[in-house]
């Protein structure tokens, strides 16, 4: 077994982080201040991520991407994850896997743009009425000759305003099964600017600062056959087949900004003086320095394990939420801590605590609640004695 | 004159972000467990000949690490940059050994008189004991033009024009080529090595050599009596008038 990281893998992390401490750091004040991730920025910083091959990275080779395995690509995706979402999000942008599973067409008119960085992705399932039970949605599409027409709303959908299309998921119908009616859902590519297809500004949220959230509407919005992605009706079995491994994705970056609430937590232990000595020689401070490294260890390993399993196509599910059930808790864990070691300090925007511990938050709702991550982990082991 | 081929020798020192601290027995810096990196200026050096290379007029890149065998990363982010082939010259087992910069100027100049580059391109000085005297030696003992502290470098043909930081302003001079050419700072911004480039890195060659191969003598000549920490800054004072002020830059600083 091993445990380390190839020269590869050392370089790779360095030329990632590098790359968002010397470009992105500098910019985290504005676009937290502001809220906004100002276009002429977004394209400045595009283009070196591009010339670092760092854009689009966690796809393969022969589309453009870097063709990292899933254990390097984590690890990219970690160093990432330091920096203020919005920025590593569209700067560095990371286009859906699920693009992969279009076919020539699709994969010229949206997936190629993406990783040139002409154009963004947004990914819609959530309703204001279907949450965790994404099965429950109303959202539908009718068939009418060779087209679908799509009706309803979606919510809390990452930076739809940037996007320049959505791929939705839709009810198209129900099928009858031992445990009852389940609904049959396909996704679909639809474009801005499509006839019956709005989207409204959505809530501003405590988390990410200038990633934003938007409300997708459909009205009798009509799109061709040829923008059905993956088969009709088999739209769960396509997110299933390529979004698995975005819980190891939301683990990998909390782990780099938890690295990052650390490493400002030890060296304010180790600089900061009261009572006449550092801050950190007390115990009830070092106490808590020992628990988060630990914590941090332990939700990277499990992470890494995670990926290492994806790449010998042996993970499951539970592995995976419990690397983004840990990484995610742990984060909120040691940003926590990281503010209370820095008393009246830690809250202050001139350090990025506050916000690391703000950003935390959605951590543990989106990708699967941590609730639905306990569910999926249990669902398993009880499953083995047939509950 | 056809392109010809440019040697970079770097060197692996501590990471310019590492707060560096004493051995408590006071022979050096502690390196165990420290993120080490390529000396920044050998970076500016290798931005360099990668410049010059993609403008036509270098055809290889060699670079060349002296020192532990854990160089070797040092070389892979060489070539992970652009370089085209590496040499390690495996001098030291411990991490501690600082080879000195006559001995490493005598194993380049084994190299260079091997591979026959048209030049070669070094950082001024490491980082770690800021010698800079290894350009110089190696120019000294080749024989060659050499140009220090550059910020600026044209080659056209069997000279090379550059632009050198001196104090008081910048110097510009005529080389006859070949040369050993030393980079100061404002030279370039050295590129990420790209993610494409770092797994390409693995298949570009790595010679692995020793000092003995050269025939050369790495014996320390010099003996480290002591090393200790910079005296920490003391707190500053506040003055009530102008007129202390000037008393004080006088009288107790001695500035004015
Ligand atoms: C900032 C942000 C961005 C988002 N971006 C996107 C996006 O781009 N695309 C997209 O499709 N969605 C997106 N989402 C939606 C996100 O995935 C959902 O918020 C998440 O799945 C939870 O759904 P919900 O908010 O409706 O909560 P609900 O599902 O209503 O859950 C409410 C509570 O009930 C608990 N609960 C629910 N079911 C169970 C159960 N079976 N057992 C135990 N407890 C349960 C939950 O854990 C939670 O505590 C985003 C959300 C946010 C906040």
């Amino acid at each position: 077994m091993d445990f380390g990281l190839t020269e590869e893998q050392a370089m790779i992390v360095e030329t990632t982080r590098a790359f968002v401490e010397n470009e992105l750091y500098p910019h985290e004040a504005e676009v937290e201040r502001t809220g906004h991730l100002r276009m002429d920025l977004i394209k400045e910083l595009q283009a070196k991520a591009i010339e670092a091959g760092l854009y689009a990275a966690n796809l393969p080779e022969e589309v453009g991407g870097a063709g990292l395995d899933t254990l390097t690509w984590l690890l990219y995706e970690k160093e990432l994850g330091r920096a203020n979402y919005a920025l590593h999000w569209t700067c560095v942008a990371r286009p859906s896997n699920i693009l992969l599973a279009g076919n020539d067409e699709q994969r010229e008119k949206y997936l190629y743009p993406c990783i040139r960085g002409e154009k963004w992705d947004c990914l819609a399932m959530t309703e204001p009425g279907a949450g965790s039970d994404l099965r429950g949605m109303k959202a539908s599409a009718r068939e009418d000759g060779d087209d679908f027409i799509l009706n309803g709303t979606k919510h809390f959908i990452s930076h739809a305003d940037l996007a320049d299309f959505t791929i939705v998921f839709m009810a198209t119908g129900e099928e009858q099964t031992p445990r009852g009616p389940k609904k049959k859902i396909t996704a679909f590519f639809v474009d801005k600017g499509t006839k019956g297809f709005t989207v409204r500004e959505g809530y501003r949220n405590v988390s990410h600062r200038g990633y934003t959230n938007a409300v997708l509407e459909f009205d009798d919005c009509r799109v061709n056959r040829r923008q059905v992605l993956g088969e009709v009706h088999k739209g769960f079995d396509v997110a299933n087949d390529w979004l698995g491994a975005t819980r190891l994705q939301v683990a990998s970056t909390c782990l780099g900004r938890a690295e990052r609430a650390l490493a400002h937590a030890v060296s304010y232990a180790a600089e900061r003086e009261q009572f006449g000595q550092k801050i950190g020689k007390f115990q009830g401070i070092s106490f808590k320095l020992a628990d988060m490294a630990m914590e941090l260890k332990a939700a990277e390993l499990l992470t890494r394990e995670a990926g290492w399993k994806y790449d010998q196509g042996t993970v499951t599910e539970a592995d995976m939420s419990m690397a983004k059930l840990k990484a995610t808790e742990v984060l909120a864990f040691i940003a926590d801590e990281a503010i209370q070691i820095h008393g009246g300090m830690g809250l202050m925007d001139e350090l990025p605590l506050e916000r690391i511990w703000r950003d935390a938050r959605v951590e543990r709702i989106w990708e699967g609640t941590s609730e639905i991550q306990r569910h999926i982990i249990s669902r398993e082991m009880l499953r083995a004695h047939g509950a | 004159m056809p392109p010809m081929k440019v040697l970079v020798p770097v060197k692996r020192v501590i990471d310019y972000n590492v707060k560096v601290r004493v051995k408590a027995d006071g022979s050096g810096v502690d390196l165990a467990n420290v993120k080490m990196s390529m000396n920044p200026f050998d970076e500016i050096a290798v931005e360099e000949a990668i410049r010059l290379k993609e403008k036509g007029a270098v055809e290889e890149i060699v670079v060349v690490s002296i020192g532990v065998k854990q160089a070797q990363e040092t070389l892979r982010t060489a070539l992970a940059m652009g370089a085209d082939r590496a040499i390690l010259i495996e001098a030291a087992s411990d991490v501690h050994t600082d080879i000195e910069p006559l001995a490493v100027a005598k194993l380049l100049k084994a190299v260079v008189d091997a591979e026959q580059p048209g030049l070669v391109l070094c950082g001024k000085q490491a980082i770690d004991n800021d010698m800079n005297a290894t350009g110089q030696m190696l120019a000294a003992l080749l024989g060659w033009s050499q140009a220090t502290f550059i910020s600026e470098l044209s080659i056209d043909g069997d000279s090379a024009t550059v632009t050198r930081e001196v104090d008081g302003g910048l110097q510009t001079i005529k080389v006859k080529m070949p040369a050993i050419v030393t980079v100061d700072l404002r030279l370039n911004e050295p590129r990420y090595a790209s993610l494409p480039n770092i797994m390409k890195a693995k298949k570009k060659p790595l010679e692995e050599k020793t000092a003995a191969d050269y025939g050369v003598d790495v014996t320390p000549r010099l003996t480290v009596v002591k090393t200790a920490e910079p005296e920490g800054r003391k707190a500053g004072i506040k003055v009530g008038s102008v007129d202390e002020l000037i008393a004080k830059l006088k009288d107790e600083a001695g500035v004015i």
